[in-house]
């Protein structure tokens, strides 16, 4: 389990501080202890630990490596989603519709292709050009109207939901797609969105590589470019970040268009890993997403979060929900251990980051 | 700036579109590749007045298994002169609504599930009074006569569960798995029970999320991973059968899987062993006899089972020696 190193970048880079660092007496500083606990992601990051370490003790399944690769595939399923969704609420705003989104692009790539007889990847691009389209309509009519996220996504979340199922329904003639499987670049498509490959004897999904991979991205995007000032800013007060040069529109927009960019990717892994995808799918993973991002850090109201922080908290979903099977508690109470697990790391999480920034 | 930006969206789409559609046809698969063969069946057309009848199922949007009943509903309406209004909501006060709906519109004839018996009571007793016939269909076995219905069409859900168990100790199982896709539907747990008790081996019970696939993925994955005793999948829906195949390659588990319901690949599944076989309650079927005998009743005072009785629709077994009978009728969505 290599969470420590993934946690190393964003603490070893702090929020820039002024020019100088001479010590006038005015201020004492605080030990590194503390300024460390003090960061978003570090609560997360030991509720996430303590969950873990739960589980390693409570479920001897999970001591397991193809066990682990199991809970990081689920986390990154969640995760890659997550990361997007977080910007974006870090940007001040987020998005309902992000959950069947996925299911509108792995609809649109599979249609497109099997309908016209068509290369997969023909498909694949015809479905990212909607998904960054979806995007784009989400955030400008946000920005256009000034109408709060949560109703224009909402609509947005209904209209995907019933287009899903009635396209679907008026093109192929049933509620689920073809089996593409037997067509051409089918194989070459889920090498790139669904493949696995082998480490030590365990078998690792390709979608915990890019989960990693984004993270890093975004990480390094929010804290090192002017575009990550840029999202804070928008998120912290729009008009004061208009004021000083920001622009608000294209940020907030692009922040939509990269939701519906990891739907994209996310749908592509769904459609070649399980071949057909049914239209009623997605509903209900936003509020996972939203969560993961909230527990890692994010605030509902913008402006403060990290990239790093959702990794965690998409990995206490995958490691929760799985730990409990491993477990093998009563299946009935699944839900309601869900719950109680969530919560107990959120405490976790809130008593790290009270105690570190009390005097 | 924004028209120019969605201007050249849409010609990005256009083009991308016509290159695509002249230089990367697939050469397997694809619509070209499918039959065109005449779509479902047709018996003719009833010269009887035109009536109007309401279906009202619990059905989660977007299902295939729904959206089969329904093509049976449709069939028949098709032959008997009716107008066929569809409607569905999983949550059981919407559903009771949308009976009063029906009633309020004063149709001929309601095909109604009763997932939720108790919540269905009281629009049925307002139907009745109001005149106008309910037949029951797919949930509610247990209780359509008490809530007045004209007659019921389906599967014994626990009966289907006891059979299915029993033809897995033919197949020498000794420890199954038993996948439920939605916490708490009356029908999916039945089946559960039906299975451990007919069947004679260990029977455990796990619940996915039903619209998250990769998550369901990986939940039988953990399940196997933690039980290496599990030599038996059983999934309560098509899609789930075919997602727990891929689990249980990930497992590095040799359990066997077996499912409730059909859909097109599924049956394709059972035709090359992956899945060992499925039990049909033959969705269309409820369909069309739940419309069909609101005709019946309304043309020459008919009912199945003399009112008394339910019609059982399944429990059908589909294995490799039958599959490719079922297979044509499964391509078209009917079976």
């Amino acid at each position: 389990m290599g969470m420590t190193q993934h946690a190393e970048p964003a603490v070893s880079s702090p929020p820039a501080s002024g020019p100088g660092k001479v010590k006038d007496g005015r201020t004492s500083e605080r030990p590194l202890a503390l300024r460390l606990l003090a960061r978003p992601e570090v609560g997360v990051f030991l509720g996430a630990v303590a969950v873990w370490v739960f589980f390693l003790i409570a479920a001897p399944p999970v001591r397991d490596g193809s066990s682990m690769a199991n809970i990081l595939y689920q986390s990154s399923t969640i995760g890659i989603m997550a990361l997007p969704v977080a910007l974006l609420m870090i940007g001040g705003e987020f998005d309902l519709s992000a959950g069947v989104a996925v299911i509108t692009s792995a609809l649109t790539a599979s249609m497109f292709a099997f309908q016209l007889t068509l290369n997969v990847w023909a498909g694949v691009v015809v479905a990212l050009l909607v998904s960054l389209a979806i995007g784009f309509l989400n955030g400008w009519l946000v920005v256009r109207t000034g109408l709060p996220s949560f109703l224009i996504t909402l609509g947005t979340f209904l209209i995907l939901q019933g287009v899903n199922l009635a396209v679907t329904k008026l093109v192929t003639g049933n509620v689920a797609t073809d089996d593409i499987s037997t067509m051409d670049g089918f194989d070459q498509a889920k090498k790139v969105f669904g493949s696995s490959f082998d480490v030590g004897g365990v078998q690792i999904k390709i979608t915990i590589v890019y989960w990693l991979v984004f993270a890093a991205i975004a990480t390094w995007v929010l804290l090192r470019t002017k575009y990550g000032n840029w999202i804070f800013a928008v998120g912290g007060n729009k008009d004061s970040a208009r004021a000083v040069g920001v622009p608000v529109t294209f940020t907030k927009i692009s922040l939509f268009m990269l939701v519906g960019f990891a739907a994209w990717f996310v749908g592509m892994h769904n459609l070649f890993s399980f071949n057909t995808v049914q239209s009623g799918e997605g509903v209900g993973q936003e509020l996972i997403y939203i969560s993961a991002a909230v527990i890692g850090g994010c605030l509902l109201t913008g402006g403060a979060g990290s990239a790093i922080g959702p990794v965690f908290g998409a990995f206490m979903f995958g490691m929760v929900q799985q730990g409990i099977v491993y477990a093998n508690w009563n299946p009935d109470w699944f839900k309601a251990f869900l719950g109680v697990m969530l919560l107990g790391a959120v405490l976790i999480n809130l008593w790290v980051s009270r105690t570190a920034t009390r005097r | 700036m924004h028209r120019n930006h969605r201007a050249a969206a849409l010609a990005a789409t256009v083009l991308a579109g016509t290159l695509l559609a002249a230089g990367c046809s697939s050469s397997s698969g694809g619509k070209q590749s499918e039959d065109n063969s005449a779509d479902g069946a047709s018996a003719g057309k009833a010269s009887t007045p035109r009536m109007t009848i309401a279906m009202i199922t619990h059905a989660e949007p977007g299902d295939t298994f729904w959206d089969i009943v329904r093509k049976g509903a449709q069939a028949a309406a098709a032959k008997d002169n009716i107008k066929l209004v569809y409607s569905a909501d999983p949550s059981a006060g919407a559903q009771a609504n949308l009976v009063q709906n029906a009633i309020d519109q004063k149709v001929d004839g309601i095909a109604l599930t009763a997932a939720k018996p108790d919540a269905m009571k009281a629009v049925v007793a307002k139907a009745e009074k109001a005149g106008i016939p309910v037949t029951g269909f797919n949930s509610g076995l247990d209780d359509w006569k008490q809530l007045g219905m004209l007659e019921y069409f389906g599967q014994d859900e626990n009966i289907a569960g006891q059979a299915f168990g029993e033809r897995l100790n033919t197949l020498g199982a000794k420890h199954a798995l038993c996948v439920v896709q939605s916490q708490g539907q009356v029908a999916l747990e039945s089946r559960c029970a039906g299975l451990a008790k007919g069947f004679k081996g260990k029977t455990d019970k796990i619940y996915v999320t039903g619209t998250d696939m990769p998550s369901v993925k990986s939940t039988i994955t953990a399940k196997l991973q933690q039980d290496s005793s599990i030599d038996q999948v059983v999934t309560l829906g098509a899609p789930f059968a075919l997602t727990a195949v891929q689990s249980i390659k990930d497992a590095g588990s040799k359990a066997e899987v077996a499912t409730f319901d059909l859909n097109k690949d599924l049956v394709a599944a059972v035709q090359n062993g992956s899945v060992e076989f499925a039990v049909d309650q033959q969705p269309y079927l409820q369909g069309y006899l739940a419309v069909d005998a609101l005709w019946l009743y309304k043309n020459n005072g008919n009912a199945s089972g003399g009112g008394t009785a339910p019609v059982l629709t399944g429990p059908a077994f589909i294995t490799k020696d039958n599959a490719d009978t079922v297979a044509a009728f499964a391509a078209k969505g009917t079976r």
